[in-house]
Parts: C-alpha cells; sequence; structure tokens
C-alpha cells in the first residue's frame, strides 16, 4: 500500500492563503471612508445590477472584493443573520461588532476545513452611538481588523490604503471625501476613472430607521461636478 | 450565521419556520391540539382582541384605519392600541382578531418585505405581498381553529399602475381584492353599512379620510367591542394614507374635526 505524501500543515495553509490572496488582488477595490454624517462606500464596479455594496441592516452595510458568488452568498448569509436576530430580539440588538464576528467565524471555520478557501475580503462597516462609526474588514482566512477613518479591500489595496492614509485626517464633507476615494482609487494605474462609473452608498447618520442609500447616477454626475 | 448553500430563498418566514419552527405563527397549542370552534376556545375570551379595521379606495391612493380599543371578553384590555401599521415605504396593513398573534403577524411581515427587498435588491409587486401575506394568514389556521384568529387588511399602492389597491382575507388565507372599500373585525358590518351610504368612486383624500372616522364612529356606536373618539383622553382612531407619497399618519388634529362634524350631524337630528 502506498502511502500518501506528508505535507506539513503550514504549507497547506501557505498554499492555500496564496491561492486566496492571487483570486482578491485580481479584482478591483472597493473603499470605506467615514464622512461627516456616517460612513461612504465607493466601489470600482463596471456593472450595474452586480452589486458590490449592500445595505444588511437598519444602520449596517456591507461590501465584498474577490470572487462575486462568493462574497454574494456571505452577504445574503449577513442578511439572514442580522433580520433574525431583529426578529427574535429587537432591531437595536443587531450589532456591527456580533456581525462581523460571525462573518469571521465562518470564513476561519472554511479556510481551516474546506479544501478550497473563499476568495474574498469583506467589509462590515456601521454607525455606532452618536458621531462614531465602525469598520471592520474581514479576509479570506477570517482575520478580522478594526479599521478607523479608512478602509480598503480588494485589488491592490494595500497602495490605496497608503495613498488614502496620507490624505484624509478626520471626517469630511461627503463630496470632498469621494473626491479623496476617486483619486486613491486612480492611483493605482486607473487615471480614467470617473465617479459616474462607480457604486457609491452612503449610511446617513441624518436618516430616521434604514440608514442606507445608495448614490444614484444623477447625484453622482452633480458631485463629479 | 446561516451558510447554508441549500438555504437559497428570500423569503424571511420560509427562514423562520425552517429554523426556528416553535416561533413559526399557527403553531397549534398542544394541550389543546386538534381543531375546536373558535367560539368553544377559552383563549377566545382571555386574550385581548382588537376589533374594527376599514380600507377606502380613492382617486390616488387608500386610506386605511383602525379604531384603538382592544377587548378581554366583556373588558376594555387597551384604550390605546395600534391596529394600523406601516409594512414598508408603499404598503399598510391592518389587522383584526387575536392581538397578540396580530402584533406577530405585522412584525414577520414587516421583517419579510424588507428582507426580500435587501436580498433581491429590489421590492416585492402589491401582488407578490398580497400573496405572501395570504400564505402567512393560511399558516395560522390551525391556531385559529383555537381561537386565535388573524384577519388582516391590506394597501398597497401600485407605482407601476398608478393607484391604491385594497385586499382582504379569511382565516383561511383566501387572498381577494376589493375594488372600492371593505371593514372587518367586530364592527366591520357596521363600518361597511356606513361607507356604503356615503361612498362614491373618485373620493378625494380629504373626502375618504372623513367617511373612514365617520364609518368608525359609526361602529363604535353599535359595537361595544369598537372605541370611538375619546376627547378627554386625547384618543382618536388611528388613519394612514397610502398614496404616491408613501405612507402618511394622518394627525389627531386632522380627525378631531371630523368627529365633531360627526356629532353635530347627530345632534342636528
Amino acid at each position: 500500500m502506498a502511502l500518501p505524501y506528508y505535507v506539513s500543515p503550514e504549507l497547506i495553509m501557505q498554499d492555500k492563503a496564496e491561492y486566496a490572496k492571487k483570486g482578491i488582488a485580481r479584482g478591483r477595490s472597493t473603499v470605506a471612508m467615514e464622512y461627516e454624517h456616517g460612513v461612504v462606500l465607493m466601489a470600482d464596479n463596471p456593472s450595474v445590477s452586480l452589486n458590490k455594496i449592500s445595505e444588511i441592516y437598519d444602520h449596517i452595510a456591507f461590501a465584498g472584493a474577490g470572487k462575486y458568488s462568493e462574497f454574494e452568498n456571505l452577504r445574503k448569509a449577513g442578511i439572514r443573520h442580522a433580520d433574525m436576530k431583529g426578529y427574535l430580539y429587537s432591531r437595536e440588538d443587531v450589532t456591527t461588532k456580533s456581525l462581523a464576528n460571525a462573518y469571521s467565524q465562518s470564513l476561519g471555520t472554511i479556510f481551516s476545513q474546506e479544501i478550497k478557501p473563499l476568495e474574498v475580503e469583506i467589509l462590515v462597516v456601521g454607525l455606532g452611538e452618536g458621531e462614531t462609526s465602525e469598520m471592520y474588514r474581514i479576509s479570506f482566512d477570517g482575520s478580522i481588523f478594526d479599521e478607523k477613518l479608512v478602509a480598503v479591500i480588494g485589488g491592490r489595496s494595500e497602495a490605496i490604503m497608503a495613498h488614502l492614509k496620507q490624505q484624509v485626517e478626520g471626517p469630511r464633507p461627503l463630496p470632498d471625501a469621494l473626491k479623496k476615494g476617486l483619486e486613491a482609487l486612480a492611483s493605482v494605474g486607473q487615471p480614467e476613472l470617473r465617479l459616474q462609473q462607480m457604486e457609491i452608498a452612503v449610511l446617513d447618520r441624518r436618516r430616521s430607521g434604514r440608514k442606507f442609500r445608495r448614490l444614484s447616477q444623477a447625484e453622482l454626475i452633480d458631485l463629479s461636478g | 450565521m446561516v451558510f447554508d448553500p441549500e438555504q437559497l430563498g428570500s423569503s424571511f418566514y420560509d427562514l423562520l419556520i425552517t429554523q426556528y419552527p416553535h416561533l413559526s405563527p399557527g403553531r397549534p397549542i398542544p394541550w389543546t391540539a386538534g381543531p375546536s370552534h373558535a367560539d368553544a376556545s377559552p383563549l377566545a375570551a382571555a386574550v385581548p382582541h382588537g376589533t374594527t379595521i376599514l380600507a377606502i379606495r380613492y382617486a390616488g391612493g387608500v386610506v386605511i384605519a383602525g379604531d384603538r380599543r382592544a377587548t378581554e371578553g366583556y373588558q376594555i384590555s387597551g384604550r390605546r392600541i395600534e391596529k394600523v401599521y406601516k409594512v414598508d415605504d408603499w404598503s399598510a396593513m391592518a389587522i383584526a382578531g387575536a392581538a397578540g398573534p396580530c402584533l406577530d403577524m405585522v412584525r414577520l411581515f414587516q421583517t419579510e418585505l424588507e428582507h426580500y427587498e435587501k436580498l433581491e435588491g429590489t421590492p416585492l409587486s402589491v401582488d407578490g405581498k398580497a400573496n405572501k401575506l395570504a400564505q402567512m394568514v393560511k399558516g395560522n389556521l390551525p391556531s385559529a381553529f383555537q381561537g386565535l384568529i388573524v384577519i388582516p387588511l391590506f394597501a398597497g399602492y401600485d407605482a407601476r399602475q398608478r393607484e391604491g389597491r385594497i385586499f382582504k382575507y379569511d382565516i383561511a388565507g383566501g387572498r381577494y381584492e376589493e375594488t372600492d372599500y371593505h371593514a372587518t373585525g367586530s364592527g366591520g358590518k357596521d363600518a361597511k353599512t356606513a361607507i356604503k351610504q356615503y361612498y362614491k368612486s373618485g373620493l378625494n383624500e380629504h373626502e375618504a379620510i372623513g367617511l373612514a372616522v365617520e364609518a368608525l364612529c359609526n361602529a363604535a356606536e353599535e359595537d361595544v367591542a369598537t372605541g370611538g373618539p375619546d376627547p378627554n383622553r386625547g384618543i382618536y382612531p388611528t388613519v394612514k394614507t397610502v398614496s404616491a407619497a408613501g405612507i402618511v399618519d394622518v394627525p389627531s388634529e386632522r380627525i378631531a374635526p371630523f368627529y365633531t362634524a360627526f356629532l353635530e350631524k347627530r345632534r342636528e337630528r
């Protein structure tokens, strides 16, 4: 009987991580930024109907990068999780942190147990008490990062993050934040990028009930002036 | 977190009954399991009941309204209960029957519509909403046999047809669209008779609100389980309009003059 080859766990994890990273880097990036009235999400997304940004709950939004079918599944799972919790307890008991943790657990389990890891990186952002916001970046292996002011996923996220870190010191008015975000996304070899070609949504603290709102084409044309 | 590729539906109701069967509406209560006549059930008199609700179509929308009284047998158990609810930006529902299961159904239906909209990225059509509600009422049938009846009235603004639409239901989940108006609950018959007398097609919003208030006042005069306006306590019926402007609450200040006019008419007789 032939013995199966021994492969060290370290090597397996390394291979899986490399595979996932490659898949994620191939796509385009999504940026989340705190602005004057909440959080703005900007995705470099040429498709009008296949969204990368979505509403999860009253004050929570989601963005995914990498393989569409995989982060779409995660998005739906998140909506189910949040709606169920809100129905079983109350709307205010649905928290960004608990959702981010649930994602982190799921992704971690899939990374260690499945042969193929998910090629995704996701952002869970939410409005907190008062003027605060929460932004969690969760990687394919379930590792979770608590980001402040800006967060970037997918594509050349590190380069964009480095660009934005220098530019953004605090929450700004929306048009200003959009301009900074656009510049950062364009800085990685896409100088012709326009606001109108992007998928943009906000979590606006001033809204009552559901805070998530997509910006329409007309608004984007106005804002890009 | 549900991360199950098998679970691909967009319905929250279906998700709830698969994940938490014990929480699904209509699950018969074990110790009284088996059909019994609603009137014979001790439950019917032991839990609060909400009563008269109505909906009237006018040019461009629907007025949906309900009184504020809840009763437990011959006792008044609530003077300020709400029977008319906004379910999403374009629809509202009113409920009559056992108050607890009614409110549960409202909350479940609100979650259902929001859940679908978020998963699919687009809201359900008015017909889709009305059908989903019918399935939920049908699911409640076992409870209805034990006396916990839920009878909703659904009003939605159809953006495609640019008009308001009314749907009524029976306890078995039968769904019927009404073209003009409908009233149900214990004082429903009296309210309906009142509306019938004055209704004409193409009412404007103001007239429809007046007619709704008058019908509820009539029902309160005839039916003990229906509460009329109570100016001393500042309690007035709940009235909402469903139109292109969305779901709008009609404030008590706007309802009070109709009640005064109603009393005036009575005095003149």
